[in-house]
Parts: structure tokens; sequence; C-alpha cells
């Protein structure tokens, strides 16, 4: 195709003698910068190929001049943060919960690492500022269904909350009322208007007069005679505005008549007491931890 | 020719039986309503090829049909591609709207973002891009060997196969038939289907270029041939798999574990290097000459970043799988031979870019051109990235972040869909035989649309994805983590809705160019004032040089 060459006028280069459909093909050699990018570009890889592990052998790899390792190096950089928090993680151990506020230093490590805990842990059900939703209480304020000490909020996360197989879980079941036939549904009306009384979301009307009487004899027992509510027991407080599933008319009928029963996991078998403590500081910290109180005997469990 | 004719419509007719009885045995759903597609395509096919014999018979008489390319099949793979870019951009939308506004999922599995996503990433790959492939090369490796097409019948085979594949693909996203294989989703047979196809394909294209008239294989047909072949490879070896039952539409693939999610990325990779780099590289090197009217730069580079691109590619998938149970060397490999891919990547844009060399006056006149230049400088940009990113250090911030979503797409908006939508501006009036397109300013609105819409796409997840990386990995005083997943999530909003805004753009361009490519086929010219285009000769558009030189004498 030799005959076919031509000089390019534009460019002064000449074609490489070949056409196709009207496309020829200049000569011009490779540009230098390209050719000693793509030389260093090789000679790096070779440099690499030496320092790390990369050539497969018959029943290994080259292990590369550095002797690095991915494993290596996560098990240097984890052993690095375990000796950096030795001192911490051995002082938390050895100390029972109620004492820490008594160790300012402490106590702010211990919610430092609780917050990061609470991160990966807990924001799937009680949302990343542990503002909760509905069925998922708020931490942040002081309304506590099982106690807000930090004796009691560690108790709760190691034991969980109706957890099957745990013997010191919290336990306690309300009754459906209306599922069960205990209540007839216009009864379960007048209690709910009785509720809404006691909670300053309505007046007193003959409904919740007569819905009074019905709570006197069906609810007091556990939420008390006004509503007031019982910790031992989760029994939650309804005079208050704070719901864990809605104070509207509606949401109160439906728990009145299906119940609920909400559960929280143990933690105590999936991490170790040190994390749960620092949770449970972190937890306590938030806004409406209660002072400490004498450390008791888990709660008897109830049925 | 009638007993053949009836012999084919008689196989189909034979199929579309035995897709109904496979539809009667189904195992499940989905399965039964894939053979009854197949039953239907069957059917048609059966029917228009008895209907052909009178067309067959009565054009028996004219033998001029060798001296002129066989077009049709491109044309209709022309209009397949628009069509499908269209659906794939919507879809794209749709999913980007998800992702910001959750709600848009609609509570329904059949519009969940887990199914439209491979709806999306396949029309757009496969459907808009494999169209634009198979049109593109059937043109190409036509006029530059100078030869009709081989085996007409069964690249009319080719396009209407690729097109059942493309149905039977996304109606099985829809209703949840899939293998759970990134850019391989769809099932045991419909990837079998895809190989008869796939082959098929291979016959024709190496067909024709055993037929040239030409003496040398002209550099696009060499990436084209080289996108045939690897495809035909990675989609074997992903796809090996056993079906649970042989009349239903679930498999399981024959590797395990870490093998398997190699094999996975071997072909996820090189889907992007040889479908979507070396493919549209074929493309790129006809167009780009064709519209410039300037020589290729350099042959020698041409050369040589052809087989280093070849050969680097197929190793550079494991830089997939960083920092996972893949054993340290492979990570090391698929690091090494993506930085090495980056010069071998780079030789692609530099012959087309100075190709312009002597006619870079054109970028300002001729929009086509600056369609195709744009590519060329997003081709470049993504081709650095990658290797960038696939270095062990940078992936560790940006891999499974947003990052890696703005990367895909300045490659696939910028690369791909430009020079795609350059492709068809050039064909369009030389395939329906027209003076010029409808507009050629509708042409420079389409590209300043596309534009800003890959400006905002691509920004917007490139800090997002950073922002993402980063926030992940910030530890506070105290050495603990600082946010928790769901806090980076929302963090992402924004980048969202502006990822949304930058689609919708994109999305008008493409609109543009479906009305511009149906005015130019209905045969209208808009009054507007001229901009340069190439000279176009029809009666040089011929297979062999002699009917060129006599048709040019003839005038």
């Amino acid at each position: 195709m030799a005959e076919n060459k031509r000089i390019d006028p534009k460019t002064g280069t000449s074609t490489v003698g070949h056409e196709w459909d009207g496309i020829e093909e200049l000569d011009t050699p490779m540009p230098r910068w390209w050719l000693w990018t793509f030389y260093a570009t090789i000679l790096f890889s070779i440099g690499y190929c030496i320092a790390y592990p990369a050539w497969p052998l018959i029943d290994r790899a080259t292990a590369g001049a550095l002797g690095w390792t991915s494993h290596g190096q996560l098990e240097s950089e984890l052993s690095a943060e375990r000796a950096r928090r030795a001192d911490l993680v051995r002082a938390l151990a050895g100390m029972p919960i109620e004492e820490l506020p008594a160790h300012p230093d402490l106590l702010a490590a211990a919610e430092q690492g609780g917050r990061s805990a609470f991160k990966v842990h807990c924001a799937a059900c009680h949302g990343a500022g542990a503002a909760g939703s509905r069925g998922y209480p708020n931490l942040n304020d002081d309304d506590w269904l099982w106690g807000g000490s930090l004796t009691a909020i560690e108790q709760t996360l190691r034991h969980g909350i109706r957890q099957p197989g745990d013997d010191a879980t919290r336990q306690s079941l309300m009754p459906s009322f209306g599922r069960d036939g205990i209540l007839k549904s216009e009864q379960i009306d007048d209690v709910v208007s009785f509720v809404r009384v006691v909670s300053r979301q309505e007046r007193p009307s003959a409904a919740s007069r007569r819905g009074a009487a019905l709570f006197a004899t069906n609810c007091a027992a556990c939420h008390g005679p006004g509503g007031e509510g019982k910790r031992d027991l989760g029994a939650p407080r309804l005079s208050d505005g704070i719901w864990l599933y809605g104070g509207d008319r509606t949401s109160l009928t439906d728990t009145v008549t299906n119940a609920h029963a909400g559960m929280m996991p143990a933690w105590a078998d999936k991490l170790d007491p040190v994390t749960i403590k620092m949770l449970a500081a972190y937890v306590h910290s938030l806004g409406g931890g209660e002072a400490a109180q004498p450390r008791l005997a888990p709660a008897p469990v109830r049925r | 020719m009638e007993d053949e004719v009836t012999l084919k419509a008689g196989l189909w007719l034979f199929a579309g039986i035995g897709a109904i009885f496979m539809a009667a045995m189904a195992a499940d759903g989905p399965f039964a309503v894939h053979m009854t597609i197949v039953f239907c395509a069957a059917v048609l096919t059966a029917f228009v090829t008895m209907r052909g014999v009178s067309d067959t018979v009565r054009s028996a008489g004219a033998a001029s049909t060798d001296q002129r390319y066989y077009d049709d099949v491109i044309r209709w793979g022309v209009l397949a591609t628009v069509f499908w870019g269209v659906v794939g951009f919507l879809v794209g939308i749709v999913i980007a709207a998800q992702l910001s506004f959750p709600l848009l999922n609609l509570s329904s599995e059949f519009t969940t973002f887990g199914r439209l996503r491979p709806l999306h990433t396949s029309a757009v790959i496969f459907a808009f891009g494999g169209n634009a492939l198979i049109a593109t090369s059937f043109y190409v490796v036509q006029r530059t060997c100078r030869a009709r097409l081989a085996f007409p019948g069964l690249a009319r085979f080719v396009f209407w196969g690729y097109q059942l594949f493309i149905v039977l693909a996304a109606t099985g996203y829809v209703m949840g038939v899939t293998e759970g294989r990134e850019y391989a989703e769809p099932e045991w047979y419909v990837d079998i289907w895809l190989t008869i196809v796939w082959v098929s394909y291979l016959a024709v294209f190496v067909g024709t270029i055993v037929r040239r008239s030409e003496p040398h294989i002209y550099v696009a047909n060499w990436f084209y041939l080289g996108f045939i072949v690897t495809v035909a490879m990675l989609h074997l070896v992903n796809n090996l798999s056993l079906p649970v039952s042989w009349v239903g539409s679930k498999s399981y693939s024959l590797f395990s574990g870490v093998q398997d999610a190699l094999t996975q990325w071997w072909y996820g990779h090189n889907a992007v290097g040889f479908f979507l780099t070396a493919g549209f590289l074929g493309m790129m090197y006809y167009f780009v000459p064709k519209q410039a009217e300037r020589p290729i730069y350099s042959y020698r580079l041409s050369i040589l970043h052809f087989w280093s691109l070849i050969f680097l590619y197929i190793w550079a998938g494991p830089h997939h799988l960083h920092y996972t149970a893949l054993p340290d060397w492979a990570q090391t490999l698929g690091m090494v031979f993506s930085v090495m891919l980056w010069m071998p990547s780079w030789g692609g844009m530099i012959n087309g870019l100075m190709t312009l060399n002597g006619a870079w006056d054109k970028i300002r006149t001729d929009p086509i051109i600056r369609m195709m230049v744009f590519a060329l400088a997003f081709y470049g940009m993504s081709t650095f990235e990658g290797p960038m990113m696939s270095i062990k250090s940078v992936n560790s911030l940006s891999h499974y972040t947003n990052w890696t979503i703005g990367h895909v797409h300045s490659g696939a908006l910028g690369w791909n869909g430009m020079i795609t939508f350059g492709a068809i501006y050039y064909m369009v009036p030389r395939l329906w035989g027209r003076e010029r397109l409808y507009s050629l300013r509708m042409v420079n609105w389409h590209f300043w649309c596309a534009t800003l819409g890959i400006v905002l796409y691509a920004s917007a997840m490139w800090v997002a994805g950073i922002t993402q990386g980063l926030m992940w990995r910030e530890y506070g005083d105290d050495g603990y983590l600082v946010y928790s997943f769901a806090e980076v999530v929302a963090a992402m909003h924004p980048y969202y809705v502006i990822r949304v805004t930058g689609g919708l753009l994109y999305f008008a361009g493409a609109i543009f160019m479906v009305w511009n490519v149906w005015m130019t086929i209905a045969g209208k010219r808009r009054a507007e004032a001229p901009m340069s285009a190439p000279a176009f000769n029809p009666a040089l558009d011929r297979p062999t040089p002699r009917a060129a030189a006599a048709a040019a004498a003839a005038e």
C-alpha cells in the first residue's frame, strides 16, 4: 500500500497509505509523554508486585518484600486500639455502674464509647438521636417505663424486655381487653375517654365518668388510680403527654382492645459487659438520667 | 426457495409449540409468562417468514442488491437505540427519585427500587448501548470492508433475537426473576438465548470481514471484533449455573463464595471494558474521522493501545473486591493491572482528539463534532478516574460510596451516551437518504442539555461519595466512630435531589434527539441558519470500489 502514501498538508505528516471508506491514517509517532507514562506505570506495577503479595504459586502466593498482609494490618490496628483503651476497659470492668458518677473522667469516657456503640446497636429502633418512634421509646426524656437510674438502665440493657429465654428479663403483659372479651366495645370507648381526661386532652364528660369506674377496677392495679404508671411493671404513665403507641382516640382504642407487648433484645450475650456499661452511661446522659439508687437484686419474674 | 421458506416457518412454529408446552408445564408463574412471550415471538416470526415468500420471489430478479450495502437492519437498530435509550433514561430518573423520596417505591413489589434498578442498568447498557453497538458495527464493517453484510437473514435474526432477549430480561426483573449477578441478572434460559444470538452476531461480523474487498482490516473492526469475542467468553463463564427445574426460572451459580464473587467481577469489570470501552472505541474510530473529515492521528498508537488495552483490561476485575475475602495477591494484581491500563485507555482518547488536528475550528461550527469531542473528554476523565479509584488507599475511601456511581455515570452519560448520539446524528440522514438532519441547531440544544445534566449528576455524586466515605470513617477524639449509617444516608438527600435534576436535563436532551430523528426520517427540514456538516455523496456509499468508481463516472 506504500504507493498510496501522501503527505497530509495540514499537519505535514505522512499517511500510512491505507484508506477505508475515505478514512486514512497518519504515521505520527507515539507521543513521548504517553509512552514514558505507560512505561512508568509498568515499572510502578513491577515494584508494587515485589513489595506486596502478588503472584500465585502452586500452594501459596509470593509474600512480598514488605511482609504485609491485610489480616496482619487489621490485627495490628486492632491491637493498637485495644492497647490504647486497655486502662479504660480495665477500670470500667472492675467498677459497679452506680459508682461511675464519682469518677467524672471515667464517666465521660464511658459516655463517648456508649455514643458510638448506640449508633451501631441501638439506632435501628431508637433512632440515631435516641428520639425513638412509635413503639420504640424516646430515651431523651425523663419518662421511663422501667426506671432511669444507671443500674436500672444497665439491667434493661443486659436482659432486655420480654426477651424469651432470659429469666431476668423485664416482664409484664397488659391484657387485650377487647379481643379477650373483658370489656365491651362501648366500655372501651368510656375507658379511652377517661384516659384522655387524665392526660388533659379532653374535658370530663358522661363517658369519662363511666370510664373512671371501669378504670379503677380494670386498669388502676398496674397504671395507678390516677394513671401515674408503675415502673415495677413497666406500666406507662398515662397522665403525661408522652405516648409509646399514640394518645389519640383511635390509637388508644386499639391499645386497649389488642394491647401491645413490645420487646427489646437482651444484650448480655451479644455485647461485652464494658460496652453495656458504656451504653447505660450514654443513655443515662441523654437528659432523663435519674440519680443512682442502692443496688437491688434483679426484679423477680412476673408472668 | 419456497421450500426453504416453508421449512424455516415450520421450524419457528415448532419452536412456538415447544414454548407453549413449556408454559403449560411451568414450575412458576414468571416462567410461564416468559414462555408465552417466546410463543408469541415464534408464531409472529413464522407468520412473517411465510408472508415473506411472495416478497422474496418478487425481488429475486433484482440482482442489483449486491451493489448496495444492507442497511435495513441498521435502520431498525438506530430506531431501537433511540427507543431503548429513552426508556432507560426514564427508568433512571424514576429510581433516582426513589432514592431521594422512598415513598415513590409505591409499596408494590413490582415498582420497588430493587427491581427497577436492574431494569435501568440493563436498559441503558444492553438495550441502548447494545443496539447502538450492533447497528454501528454493521454500518462500519460494511463500509470499511467495502462489502455487503454477510448473511442478511442471520443479521435480521440477530436484531430481533436481541430485542427478544431485552424483553425477556426486562419483564423478568419486574417479576423478580434474577440471578442476582450485577449486569448479568437474566436467568439461565435467557442466557442460553443470548448465547445463540451472540454467536450469530459473531458469524455475521466475521463473515463480512472475510468477504471484504479491502486488503487491511480497519482499526474500528479490531475493536468491534474484540468486543464481540470477549463478551461471548465473559457471558458464558459468568453464567455457568444449574437450573433448579428445566421448566422453572430459578438457577444457582456453579461457583460459590469468593470464587463466585471474583467470577462476577471479572465479568462485571470486563463488561465495562469490552462492551462500553472496546465496542464504543470501534464506534469512535469510524465516526470521528468521518465527521471531522481528517485522517486518524496515529496508526502506531492505534496498534499499541489496542493490544495493550485488550491484554491488560481482562485482569483488572479484582479491584472491585479490595479489602474483602479475596486473597491479597489477587487484590494486588487487580490494582496494578488497572494502573497500567491508564495509558492504553488514553491512547484511544489521544487518537480521537488529535484526529481533529487541522480541523479544530469544527468544534465551534459542527455540533456533532462537539458532541464527539465532549465524549472523548469524558472518556479520558473516567479512564483516569478508574485506575485512580483502583489504588487500594483511594478505594478504601471511594468503595461502596456514590463516588462509584458518579464515576460510572461520567463514563456512561459522557462517553457512551454522547458518542452514540454523535453516531446516530451522523447515520440517520445517510440511512434514510436525507440531504441533512431536520435541524443541526437542535443537536446543539441536545448537547447543552446533556452537558449540563452530566455536570450536575457527576459533581453531585462526587461530592456525595466523598462526603459519605469521610463520614463513615470519621473518628472522634476518643477513638470512636462519629456517625451512624442512617445519619450518612440522611446527609445524601440534597445530592440525590441534584442528581434527579441532572437526569431530567439529560433526558430532555434525548427528547430533542427523538424529535430531530423523527422529523429527519419524515423528510422535513427545519428552516434555520446553516451550520457546517461534512458532505455526503450517496453514489460513493457503495460496497466495491469498482461500483463506487462506476457510479462516480456516471455522474
